[in-house]
């Protein structure tokens, strides 16, 4: 009873965009109260027509549409843009995911910061056992040439001149890099070969723990005069 | 045909790129025919086009009959489309060696976004199993393989094969014990190879004097695993067959099956 007067709105909207020459001739009396079922609700006179009217348009109910309109509900052109646009909808977001899946979640590189154990455990000089693992020299000195302290300070491994890894020679005093020889004072100030700057530290602080912290999120350069910046060196 | 330029469609700023475009150089040299509005343009369209030629130009009206050919070749043409592309996003991730393989699998699922992309290759090869199957089955029951299709019947059963071959070497790859085990088990079934299989019938014919020519350490099941067990040799070689091999041999004889369709007359006709 309810739905009654939402079922013959739909011949309207449905068959008048699709069958113009067909008007609805067949049946002139239905039309009355068809329309003021649309119209008006089911308290107002209108409506009070379309609920007394139930039985008619109950029996012409498959007969909302026309029968002999053939006429689809969708046009080929409707049906075709809907079919490309999901289609286009379905590959852009197979797409989107395809770009995301090329960026994990998870990087199995090591940390950008370590604890390095304890000042007590270093001695005067370079210290490589962090070189193959997280590319960093730890140097204690006694007399910093910027800092005119004595402590800690981590050089990243990383020759300035085309990136490759130089060596410590100690029996040189020196870092020297393989592939093009450019040579490094302890201090990671450059002094021979074709590399065009000194080394590059990383920060060096004291973890809560009074152990070394290593941060190598944070780079400090000579020429720029960032070896003076505290957080460069780590004094003891 | 002399009406053709008053069919041009009002005139906007993309009809005029659109029309420029197709008149470049470039344009023309890539897609030499005309416009496809007209039979001739149609038909050229699928001649002059790698891909498209493979297709029959026409097709009959059972052909797209659903109830007809089910879809299931073209459903397996495209789940090996899916299983191509996941499969090769896949191996940007994935590392066929015993330290590395499970965790890799493992962190498909869960270090990278999107960890369905491994589930899509897992049931999409399920499908493609399910749906081959059913195609051959169409087939067999629509009398398709009877001259002068005997051919490409041949073709699909040797495809028909490399699907399962595909099936069971991506089946060791995840590296768990179901894997492990499922391909001893199923590599188990080469050392009955006759003659070349150690525990074959007529292997042990093969010998010189007391000196067995086929052995566990030689023989068919030794030549799949790269060893007496499933171990990391099985795993590199079946890693190469999945991703490269039997890929590679299926994609040449799906080319030939196509082609072959067309060559036939099309998709057959009821009878």
């Amino acid at each position: 009873m309810a739905d009654d007067p939402l079922a013959t709105p739909p011949a309207a909207p449905s068959a008048t965009p699709h069958a113009p020459p067909k008007p609805a001739v067949p049946r002139p009396p239905a039309v009355i109260p068809d329309l003021s079922g649309k119209t008006t609700n089911v308290a107002s006179p209108g409506g009070q027509a379309a609920k007394t009217a139930v039985p008619a348009p109950a029996a012409a109910r498959p007969a909302t549409r026309d029968p002999d309109d053939t006429s689809p509900l969708l046009t080929r052109r409707a049906w075709m843009g809907l079919a490309w646009g999901a289609f286009s909808a379905a590959s852009a977001a197979a797409l989107a995911a395809t770009g995301r899946f090329m960026f994990p979640n998870v990087l199995n590189e090591p940390p950008q910061q370590f604890k390095a154990g304890f000042p007590s455990e270093y001695g005067i000089g370079v210290d490589e056992r962090w070189k193959e693992k997280f590319g960093i020299w730890l140097v204690r000195t006694a007399e910093d040439i910027e800092q005119h302290a004595s402590g800690f300070y981590a050089l990243i491994t990383v020759c300035t001149h085309l990136g490759c890894t130089p060596n410590y020679l100690a029996a040189e005093n020196k870092f020297k890099c393989p592939c093009h020889g450019s040579g490094y004072h302890l201090t990671g100030i450059n002094f021979e070969g074709p590399t065009p700057r000194p080394l590059e530290r990383a920060r060096v602080a004291l973890a809560e723990d009074g152990q070394i912290l290593v941060d190598k999120s944070r780079h400090f350069q000579y020429e720029l005069g960032q070896w003076k910046d505290p957080d460069s060196f780590l004094k003891v | 045909m002399a009406d053709k330029q008053t069919v041009v469609p009002k005139e906007g700023p993309g009809t005029r790129l659109w029309n420029w475009l197709t008149e470049t150089q470039a344009w023309k040299s890539i897609f030499r025919h005309d416009r496809p509005d007209s039979d001739r343009g149609r038909v050229l369209v699928m001649l002059t086009n790698v891909f498209l030629h493979l297709h029959p130009v026409r097709i009959r009206k059972s052909g797209v009959k659903l109830r007809y050919t089910w879809c299931m070749g073209g459903l397996s043409f495209f789940l090996f489309l899916v299983l191509t592309f996941t499969g090769l996003l896949l191996m940007f991730y994935y590392r066929p060696t015993l330290e590395y393989a499970y965790t890799d699998i493992v962190g498909l699922r869960e270090h990278v976004p999107l960890g369905i992309m491994r589930e899509m290759h897992r049931w999409g090869a399920h499908a493609m199993v399910i749906t081959v199957w059913l195609h051959m089955f169409r087939v067999f029951m629509t009398g398709s393989y009877k001259p002068p299709r005997e051919f490409n019947w041949s073709v699909g059963v040797v495809m028909l094969v490399l699907t399962l071959l595909l099936s069971f070497t991506g089946y060791l790859l995840p590296w768990d014990q179901l894997a492990i085990w499922a391909i001893t088990v199923g590599s188990g079934m080469a050392r009955a190879t006759p003659f070349l299989g150690h525990e074959g019938p007529g292997a042990s014919l093969l010998r010189l004097g007391d000196v067995p020519l086929i052995h566990a350490a030689d023989d068919a099941r030794f030549a799949l695993l790269g060893g007496t067990f499933v171990g990391e040799g099985a795993l590199l070689r079946f890693y190469v067959l999945h991703c490269v091999g039997l890929p590679l041999g299926i994609a040449v004889l799906m080319a030939v099956h196509f082609w072959r369709v067309r060559k036939d007359g099309g998709i057959s006709g009821p009878l």
